[in-house]
């Protein structure tokens, strides 16, 4: 009882969303001086070299690839999918927790997330980019992609809809057209900020033609705010879809592993859970580096280890559930699955993903472990791995042993595999290094609102 | 005219209290034609100077039946009349396979709408606004609040609206060139 009340007072006195002594110009300078003032450093030239040298094996494999075909890659029948899907539901999993942040938390007034929802967001608008690469790389004749979508072509062919691989198609455009302009939606103030700021005058133009001309009228105040919450309230559903979708990709089909109602939200979930992984990740060196510590508050790390851990409880009931329903179903073939999982050639990489995503997190029930940023980053990593494993189990493990033994077979990622998706990586974090220099990584106008005088007292 | 046209004369305040006080005011006295900046949006600010309806949630909502209308009217005309394929012997106009792709595009052109109806009823893209000559507007995007009066109003009066602004207790007053 005494324990309880403990960690009731520790929660009355945790950490608030922003420290105090901030004022609009603090807050403004403060933001806006590590793209405008803040001079090169070694390190960021270093993280950008490196990650160039990953961009760089990304072409060259992706170059390869139109060179030879989908042959370079460790796919055959029956596993025809492989790392390109693996890697592609992966990474726009990790895209989840960005429009997460931004429009789910904003409807039920989390106002903590107005700190992290900016470079959240970038992060979902790379992470979707590098995911929509590798369908596109996996049908083998990428430059006829266009196919997929409906216009009226010489061929008089147009998609198939009752395919759930067209449905992808759609979730996934809209899906990265919405990201993108809510996080744009979300940047004109803050681009304005940074336009009245600069004392150069090529990037004050820069800034000024991004900002459109944004000056903070209060009917445009009006409008804005109006369509920001009609936007955050879109993307609320899109975000649930687009996973549901993906997981329609596996659920429509007729194999064992694959052919479960339980997929949408288990997939939602999972999705979720490994973007809140990437945020931690991508926070904890930022805030220290940057010196954004009295923004992004141990507040905000011990609120997203607890996202985690909810979404991680979710994905583990999925897998109980999958393991329950080999039973009771009385399938044989689902049957067989779960014992092939547990005992087949893949069964070291089932245990790992059982370790990672169920067993390890549960370290974040302790209140410690959750305010601590060098295990949290830890933690997330091994929520990234395995939430890749969950990936790889679903994709290979189900197809590489369906109904008949006779088409049964292996599957070995090839070095252009490997190339590829440690280029995506090189790839977004790539990326996220010139945003950080680039653009304001943290809203400034609605870190403003967050500060007690922003508030106008009742007459 | 070799003098400049006065596009409106402008107040500075330094807090949201005062600006949200000031408009009410302003707008009290029967100036109309306003307006208020402000780094932040501040709800009270644009109930103040009598903006209460915007119209942006209509814009949206056209947008998102025009979405779902073409997304499912797409399918149908596809699956039914341009490229009927019979699979399984499953309907041509098989609807439940239709709902994912019609709600997509809901969410699509609703979004659509939303973005740039806000920014065609703002106006935006505008490169050059009046405003952007008084050098001290540039912490409009900081810290510090401002109400113009525009000399278009019907009871815009060089004089008198400066002395009304100076009764408003503003840090500083200052004409803006057009």
């Amino acid at each position: 009882m005494t324990q309880l009340l403990e960690e009731v007072e520790a929660g009355r006195k945790r950490a608030p969303v922003i420290e105090p002594g901030h004022s609009f110009s603090t807050v403004t300078a403060k933001i806006s001086d590590v793209v405008l003032t803040r001079p090169l450093s070694i390190g960021w030239l270093a993280g950008v070299m490196f990650c160039f040298g990953l961009v760089n094996l990304l072409l060259l494999a992706v170059g390869y690839l139109f060179l030879k075909g989908t042959g370079i890659w460790g796919i055959t029948i029956p596993i025809g999918w492989g790392f390109a899907i693996v890697n592609f539901v992966w990474w726009i999993g990790i895209g989840h927790a960005g429009t997460l942040i931004s429009a789910i938390l904003m409807l039920l007034r989390q106002t903590w997330r107005n700190s992290i929802n900016r470079f959240a967001e970038a992060m979902t608008l790379f992470a979707v980019a590098c995911a929509g690469m590798f369908p596109l790389i996996h049908t083998g004749r990428p430059w006829v992609a266009y196919w997929m979508f409906p216009y009226p072509s010489t061929m008089g062919v147009w998609p198939q809809f009752r395919s759930p691989l067209i449905w992808d198609v759609f979730a996934v455009s809209t899906y990265a057209t919405t990201s993108l302009l809510f996080w744009f939606v979300g940047l004109i103030p803050d681009l304005a900020t940074l336009r009245d700021r600069a004392k150069n005058i090529w990037i004050k133009r820069a800034y000024g033609a991004l900002a459109m001309g944004w000056r903070g009228s209060a009917r445009h105040w009006s409008r804005y705010e109006t369509a920001y919450l009609l936007l955050a309230g879109l993307a609320t559903p899109l975000v649930l879809s687009v996973h549901t979708v993906v997981s329609f990709d596996f659920a429509v089909g007729i194999v064992p592993g694959w052919h479960t109602t339980i997929f949408p939200p288990y997939f939602v979930a999972g999705a979720i859970y490994s973007g809140f992984a990437m945020v931690l990740m991508l926070a904890i060196p930022i805030r220290s580096i940057y010196g954004l510590k009295d923004f992004i508050t141990e507040r905000h790390l011990e609120n997203s280890a607890k996202v985690m851990l909810a979404t991680g409880l979710i994905v583990a009931y999925g897998y109980a559930m999958e393991a329950f329903m080999g039973w009771y179903s009385g399938n044989r073939y689902d049957a067989f699955l779960l014992w092939n999982r547990l005992h087949g050639p893949y069964a070291a990489w089932y245990y790992s993903l059982l370790i990672c995503n169920i067993g390890i997190p549960q370290v974040l029930w302790i209140r410690k472990f959750r305010t601590n940023p060098v295990l949290l980053f830890l933690v997330s990593t091994v929520v990234l791995v395995g939430m890749w494993l969950e990936r790889f189990i679903i994709v290979v493990v189900s197809l590489h042993r369906d109904f008949l033994n006779s088409s049964w077979g292996m599957y070995y990622p090839t070095k252009w595999d490997w190339f590829t998706f440690t280029g995506t990586l090189g790839l977004f974090l790539f990326c996220m290094f010139f945003f950080m220099r680039i653009l304001p990584s943290i809203s400034i106008f609605e870190m403003r609102t967050l500060l007690p005088e922003s508030k106008v007292k009742a007459e | 005219m070799n003098e400049p046209a006065i596009y409106g004369l402008m107040a500075e305040f330094d807090t949201p209290d005062e600006i949200v006080a000031a408009a009410k005011r302003t707008h009290a006295a029967g100036y109309k034609k306003i307006d208020a900046y402000s780094p932040f949006p501040i709800e009270e600010l644009w109930e103040a100077i009598g903006f209460h309806h915007n119209r942006v949630a209509l814009v949206v909502l056209i947008g998102g039946i025009l979405g779902c209308m073409t997304g499912y009217g797409l399918q149908y005309w596809v699956a039914t009349i341009a490229y009927p394929i019979n699979v399984g012997g499953r309907p041509f106009h098989s609807w439940p396979s239709f709902i994912i792709v019609t709600f997509e595009l809901t969410i699509l052109f609703s979004v659509l709408a939303a973005v740039f109806g806000m920014l065609a009823l703002n106006g935006l893209p505008m490169p050059y606004h009046p405003v952007f000559n008084v050098e001290r507007f540039s912490r409009a995007t900081e810290d510090k609040f401002f109400l113009v009066i525009f000399s278009s109003d019907s009871k815009y009066n060089e004089a008198e609206t400066r002395a009304f602004l100076q009764s408003l207790g503003p840090k500083s007053i200052e004409e803006v060139p057009s």
